[in-house]
């Protein structure tokens, strides 16, 4: 299985590396190191958001809320800040973190112990986190002159070539990666998703994961909302509208099967980095406008494609057998009973 | 957008009828905003009062509901007929909604007009708009041609939606008037979907593929914002300019990064004082308001009624250095 999977990465590295070399054709410039850094750095938040999506994939929901969260967050601690200048950064970044973990904790908490299916329960609160973000705030912009240089300026410092935004994203990444692969809470996501019956009588608490895989994804979407703010240096309402559908995007590109259980860390990153690479070179080929997302949609239907093909010509037609053969409606039983 | 939206107002309206209010006494003008507590509103009413001062004998009634409904208005509305006003102007929050109430008081010999945001051509004398389509095109042009040496270079606009119509039509006032500034180029036109990483992008985009281009025209809050931020990110600085349409309070910190050196909106302090000069005229039965008559506003010259009873107030007002912090308190 690992070696398919390998082999899905590589090919989306190749991808990847194909649409550069076919974007620097036509825009000169576009494949030196700089501009590749900064596609990199402009990527990042989406890098974060697609995994803390990814820890909710895996165990077969959804988080349709992150985008909300990450606005909400961002306006919290951007009025944070413009209220209390005095407040040092890392505490803010800890209260977005907090903050978003607290929310992603709802999302959680209604899958896990109410029942709702994650899909409606964070379709709720996609609305809901914008609304008060709206409430929060009144509406009112937080503007580049109430926040104070530190909360605007340190992502952008630039650390051997890299802003501090591009070293979070892969620090993000370390750490995401060592969570999913080595402790027994990653490896419970990979089991609750992957075969929920299989997980209980392994002693795994398929309710419990989903429940901190919520809360996880939450607690990125905060650091992102810090993030997001500092790097357009404005907070409102609507910032990252319809980001959401980007994350799952970059995920199901990645290779993460939204049927649960399958997927790596570099599957999701790629995916992210995919789409940030089609994102800023489209601005520079001069494509129509017009034409722009006609091309981004049609780009992710091919990509999506060509993994659902390589999905199910392997590995995934052995699970696709047992899930044939285990009764339909099994997973809301066992979750009861995990409860 | 939704700032636009707020000030770029639709229609215009005003409904002026002689009150029989003797002379003798103070004219008394209600003032009804969107919202209390909202800093444009309150600007606007500094401008009603520097009216009213200029004039003598008026008294402005600033009032409005606490949150922007048209059912709070309407209310307000009957307050001020119980008040026996003399000429109501309004900022509508919906432009059907309050026709009615305004009916009532046109019937009771209220002249009523609409200003910022308009109210339904029946519900009103006349409808004083900010500005013009015409000279919000023209501004951006001289907005970037004064960005330039010479007024002579390239330059691209950064739009929201490719289908947002305000904005369509301020860049097709734009193309047309183009010729009046030789030497100007428009080199492209593209789209940020009023979204900020959106537009970043397409800003970055236009830096490296268009290395000609000096100055970036955003006719749109966000994207004028977003576009001074990868300006300055790219270390652009002096290189390359941004302008277009900001409120100040959002574009400060662009202006003093000198990303921006101006940029342009209209102003709410003249606004407020146009709106009270037009209503005391009315009164005063020095206009009728109809289409194609001209009304004396003080300070501001003179405004030309339109088509359906709108009017024009000027030019956008342009924010630099020198007066950003100042009105950037205000909204």
């Amino acid at each position: 299985m690992s070696r398919i999977l390998k082999y899905r990465e590589l090919l989306l590295v190749a991808i990847i590396l194909v649409l550069i070399a076919a974007f620097s054709a036509r825009a000169p410039g576009f494949a030196s190191p700089k501009s590749l850094a900064n596609i990199f750095n402009d990527t990042s938040i989406l890098i974060i958001l697609a995994l803390g999506q990814m820890a909710v994939i895996l165990t077969k929901s959804i988080d349709l809320s992150v985008a909300a969260n990450l606005s909400f967050t961002g306006m919290a601690v951007a009025m944070l800040n413009s209220a209390y200048p005095e407040v040092p950064l890392p505490l803010l970044i800890a209260a977005a973190l907090g903050i978003g973990a607290g929310l992603g904790a709802i999302n959680g908490f209604m899958v896990w112990r109410i029942g709702i299916p994650a899909i409606v329960a964070t379709l709720g609160t996609l609305t809901i986190y914008r609304g008060m973000a709206f409430v929060l705030s009144g509406g009112a912009w937080v503007n580049q002159t109430q926040m104070t240089p530190a909360f605007l300026n340190t992502p952008r410092l630039p650390v051997l070539g890299l802003p501090l935004l591009g070293w979070t994203a892969l620090l993000v990444i370390a750490i995401i990666a060592t969570v999913f692969t080595r402790t027994v809470f990653g490896r419970s996501l990979y089991a609750a998703g992957g075969n929920p019956t299989a997980a209980l009588y392994a002693g795994v608490d398929v309710g419990r994961a989903k429940f901190f895989a919520f809360m996880l994804s939450g607690a990125l979407a905060g650091l992102c909302g810090y993030l997001w703010v500092s790097r357009y240096a404005v907070a409102y309402v609507d910032i990252a509208a319809g980001f959401e559908l980007d994350t799952v995007a970059a995920c199901v590109i990645g290779g993460i099967s939204t049927l649960g259980g399958i997927g790596s860390v570099g599957g999701a990153v790629l995916g992210a980095l995919f789409l940030g690479v089609i994102k800023n070179a489209l601005p520079v080929i001069n494509v129509s406008p017009f034409w722009q997302m006609a091309i981004s949609g049609l780009v992710i239907i091919i990509a999506v494609l060509f993994n659902a093909r390589q999905e199910r010509r392997k590995g995934r037609l052995i699970l696709r057998d047992a899930a044939k053969s285990r009764p339909v409606r099994m997973e809301t039983p066992v979750e009861g009973a995990a409860a | 957008m939704k700032v636009f939206a707020k000030l770029a107002a639709g229609t215009a309206l005003g409904l002026a009828l002689l009150t029989g209010a003797a002379s003798a006494e103070n004219i008394k003008i209600g003032l009804v905003v969107k919202s209390l507590g909202n800093g444009f509103f309150e600007a606007a009413n500094k401008g009603a009062q520097e009216a009213a001062k200029e004039i003598g004998g008026v008294d402005i009634i600033y009032t409005g509901p606490t949150t922007t409904t048209a059912e709070g208005q309407i209310e307000v509305i009957n307050a001020l007929i119980a008040q026996k006003v003399d000429a109501i102007a309004i900022s509508a929050n919906d432009p059907d909604a309050v026709v009615p109430a305004l009916k009532k008081a046109a019937q009771r010999g209220i002249k009523v007009i609409s200003w910022d945001s308009g109210v339904n051509k029946d519900g009103r004398i006349l409808h004083l708009n900010p500005s013009s389509n015409e000279l919000i095109g023209n501004m951006c042009l001289k907005l970037a041609a004064d960005h330039l040496p010479d007024g002579k270079g390239d330059f691209a606009i950064l739009s929201a939606t490719s289908t947002s119509t305000n904005q369509n039509t301020w860049i097709a006032e734009m193309k047309k008037q183009l010729p009046k500034y030789p030497g100007l180029s428009l080199v492209t036109t593209v789209y940020g979907d009023d979204l900020a990483d959106k537009s970043y992008r397409e800003a970055q985009g236009l830096l490296s593929s268009h290395p000609n281009v000096k100055v970036i025209v955003a006719p749109t809050t966000v994207g004028v914002l977003a576009a001074s931020q990868a300006v300055k990110d790219a270390g652009k600085i002096g290189q390359v300019y941004v302008t277009g349409l900001g409120l100040p309070s959002e574009m400060a910190g662009a202006v003093h990064s000198g990303a921006t050196k101006q940029f342009a909106i209209w102003n709410p302090i003249d606004l407020g004082y146009s709106a009270a000069q037009i209503a005391y005229r009315l009164v005063k039965k020095e206009t009728d308001g109809k289409p194609g008559s001209e009304i004396n506003v003080g300070r501001m010259g003179k405004i030309k009624v339109g088509e359906n009873g709108e009017a024009a107030m000027a030019d956008p007002f342009v924010y630099d250095a020198k007066n950003v912090d100042e009105f950037a308190k205000i909204f």
